[in-house]
């Protein structure tokens, strides 16, 4: 009896587990096995690791992946230690996620008008006597917009582990004669690390397969993994070659999660 | 007299319009172990932060030897806390945790070394410097947080409450563990607790506390014995308080009789309330009783009997007993002069002093005489 509930309760789950994530997973890697004359092959899977064009590709999303995270967590951590001292803090934590419900594509499109020869951007550089530049269509463009919109989702994890930090820990370590200074970088910082390593999660992973925004504001100078794949499906047709990457990005995951993953520390886990 | 090692003068603080401490004055001296009692929101912690240096004053002075303190950050302050919940740094090591302030102070290596496996040893903990936090029992972390504190050698150190996590058996042997610690090692111990026994067990002299206020501070047989007013007779330890009437010095008028007592300097005729402890009330027979109750209770508390009873005119008595009685026998109950402790209302603690010295060297001359 019970255990029959059980399982009503599991079914949207198992549903979903088996339809979006399974099928597609299994799929992809189906796929990856197939030429485009649909003869079953390894070539795809030698073909990517023996082209420097594909190399360099992975390389350039990783590199642009990183300075993207990179670029999120050095606004984000001191954001988020502000947000988190100052007296209204779910309201100003409020108006960061409140980017977050605006579609990507709609920023992206502002972020066009934004940047284009016209726009705002240039109209100030030719107010203070620089003059109009090419912002759009570089890859300076596109880290900025990139940052821009992963922001919200590093910030809030380290929001979070910076609230479940108990203050006691901060004024033992004034007690024993640590500065503001040496309190963050002994105690704050360590003990909100997890919520750093879930927000690089939560950022890192998805750009690397970032493909909208290397089109739309990057002007497909730098070609993602992301672009690639989309290429592949929808231009050239090599669903083969295209699965192939698919799983390159899914085992780069992996990757990321395990290194970011929760190691059990020589002190325990934090509070 | 030495130089006092802390004093709060006037010490005030207010959170908008909440005051939490009132006009404070208290004094620590080296070399002891004091106290800070009272109920939970009394204001114990407060003055525990206003010397550590997590919270500044509204208003009065923080003297450290005495050295205005009011605007040294506590990192700069020579005093260490044991927090009430440790707070021990649960990413680093008992050593690290311990090594925490002498890494920051940049203290040589081996110095660290030699002196984290001093203060281990001291803790009862040597050999635990590998492990980590989470590894330890309640009790051992709270003797490495009692550790990290003391390596740092410091003039004063504050307990927020160190044993109130912990069991009821752990915690009387911590209490000894403490108080021979604090002896062996000479440093000023401000301990707060909520609880009285504690209190009494442990130090050598004790500020009762409420609302904000220092109410009566001494050394635990003074609070024990001669408290000054209601709430610190009822607060530290069990009592009989009864409404009284001063009909001279060294009479008191209570529950229909007249009683000689050990006070003096109050008015004739003054309203007051008479404290008398329950162990100090013998059962007797009703021929030699000084007041007669009929027992309502009893509990077996091993050592004693608890016994509730009625007097006549149907005030309620607690007495401790070695022998039972039996519920519903009218009984007679007997006490000495000494064992009764007039307390005046609304008396402070100055004006308290003042009057106790009066006839306390009246009452020694007296007995010098005979």
């Amino acid at each position: 009896m019970t255990k029959r509930r059980t399982w009503v309760y599991f079914i949207p789950y198992g549903l979903w587990l088996a339809l979006f994530v399974i099928a597609p997973v299994a799929l992809i890697i189906y796929q990856s096995f197939f030429d485009l004359g649909q003869h079953f092959t390894l070539t795809n899977y030698s073909t990517y690791f023996r082209s420097a064009t594909y190399l360099k590709m992975t390389l350039n999303s990783v590199w642009y992946a990183f300075l993207i995270t990179l670029f999120t967590g050095l606004i984000s951590y001191p954001t988020a230690y502000f947000i988190h001292q100052l007296k209204h803090r779910q309201f100003w934590l409020l108006l960061v996620i409140l980017p977050t419900w605006i579609n990507i594509l709609l920023k992206a499109y502002a972020f066009i008008g934004i940047f284009s020869q016209a726009g705002l951007a240039n109209q100030f550089l030719t107010f203070i006597g620089i003059g109009p530049q090419q912002i759009l269509f570089t890859n300076a463009s596109f880290i900025f917009v990139a940052t821009y919109i992963q922001i919200p989702f590093m910030i809030l994890p380290i929001y979070n582990a910076l609230d479940d930090l108990n203050p006691a820990f901060v004024n033992a370590s004034k007690d024993l004669g640590a500065s503001t200074w040496q309190t963050f970088r002994h105690v704050i910082f360590p003990l909100t690390l997890p919520g750093v390593k879930a927000g690089v999660q939560a950022v890192f992973i998805p750009s690397l397969s970032l493909f909208m925004l290397t089109r739309l504001i990057g002007g497909n100078k730098v070609i993602t993994l992301g672009t690639a794949i989309e290429e592949h499906f929808l231009t050239t047709m090599n669903w083969g070659m295209g699965s192939t990457i698919g799983v390159v990005l899914i085992v780069a995951m992996i990757v990321v999660m395990l290194l970011t993953g929760d190691q059990k520390t020589k002190g325990g886990t934090p509070r | 007299m030495t130089q006092p090692l802390i004093t709060l003068r006037n010490v005030t603080k207010r959170y908008g319009n909440h005051t939490i401490l009132k006009n404070i004055n208290l004094t620590l001296e080296s070399g002891k172990f004091y106290t800070l009692l009272g109920p939970s929101g009394c204001g114990k912690t407060t003055i525990l932060r206003a010397i550590a240096g997590f919270m500044s004053v509204s208003e009065g002075d923080v003297l450290f030897a005495g050295q205005r303190i009011n605007e040294v950050p506590a990192n700069k302050r020579n005093v260490n806390t044991v927090f009430q919940d440790y707070a021990l740094f649960p990413h680093l090591t008992v050593a690290e945790n311990v090594a925490f302030g002498l890494t920051l102070k940049k203290v040589a290596k081996a110095e660290i070394a030699e002196r984290v496996a001093k203060a281990l040893k001291l803790v009862q903990l040597a050999g635990y410097g590998d492990r980590a936090i989470s590894e330890l029992s309640g009790g051992q972390q709270q003797r490495i947080a009692i550790a990290r504190a003391i390596v740092m050698a410091p003039k004063v150190l504050l307990l927020d409450e160190p044993l109130s996590a912990l069991d009821a058996k752990l915690r009387r042997q911590m209490q000894y563990e403490l108080r021979d610690l604090q002896q062996r090692l000479g440093i000023t111990f401000l301990f707060v607790t909520h609880d009285q026994e504690e209190a009494l067990a442990m130090s050598d002299e004790i500020f009762v506390m409420n609302q904000g206020e220092v109410l009566q501070s001494g050394s635990p047989v003074d609070i024990y014995d001669e408290p000054i007013n209601h709430f610190v007779a009822d607060f530290i330890g069990e009592s009989n308080i009864l409404p009284a009437k001063m009909i001279e010095d060294f009479q008191v008028a209570f529950g229909g009789h007249q009683f000689e007592c050990a006070d003096a300097g109050i008015p004739d005729n003054e309203p007051v309330e008479v404290v008398i402890r329950p162990e100090d009330l013998t059962l007797t027979t009703l021929d030699q009783a000084k007041l007669t109750v009929t027992i309502d209770t009893q509990l077996f508390r091993g050592d004693y009997y608890e016994i509730a009873a009625t007097d006549t005119l149907g005030n309620d008595w607690l007495i401790h007993s070695v022998n039972p009685a039996e519920d519903g026998e009218t009984i007679g109950i007997t006490f000495r002069p000494q064992d009764l402790h007039v307390m005046r209302f609304g008396e402070k603690e100055a004006e308290f002093d003042a009057r106790l010295e009066t006839y306390e060297e009246l009452e020694d001359d007296g007995v010098d005489e005979t």
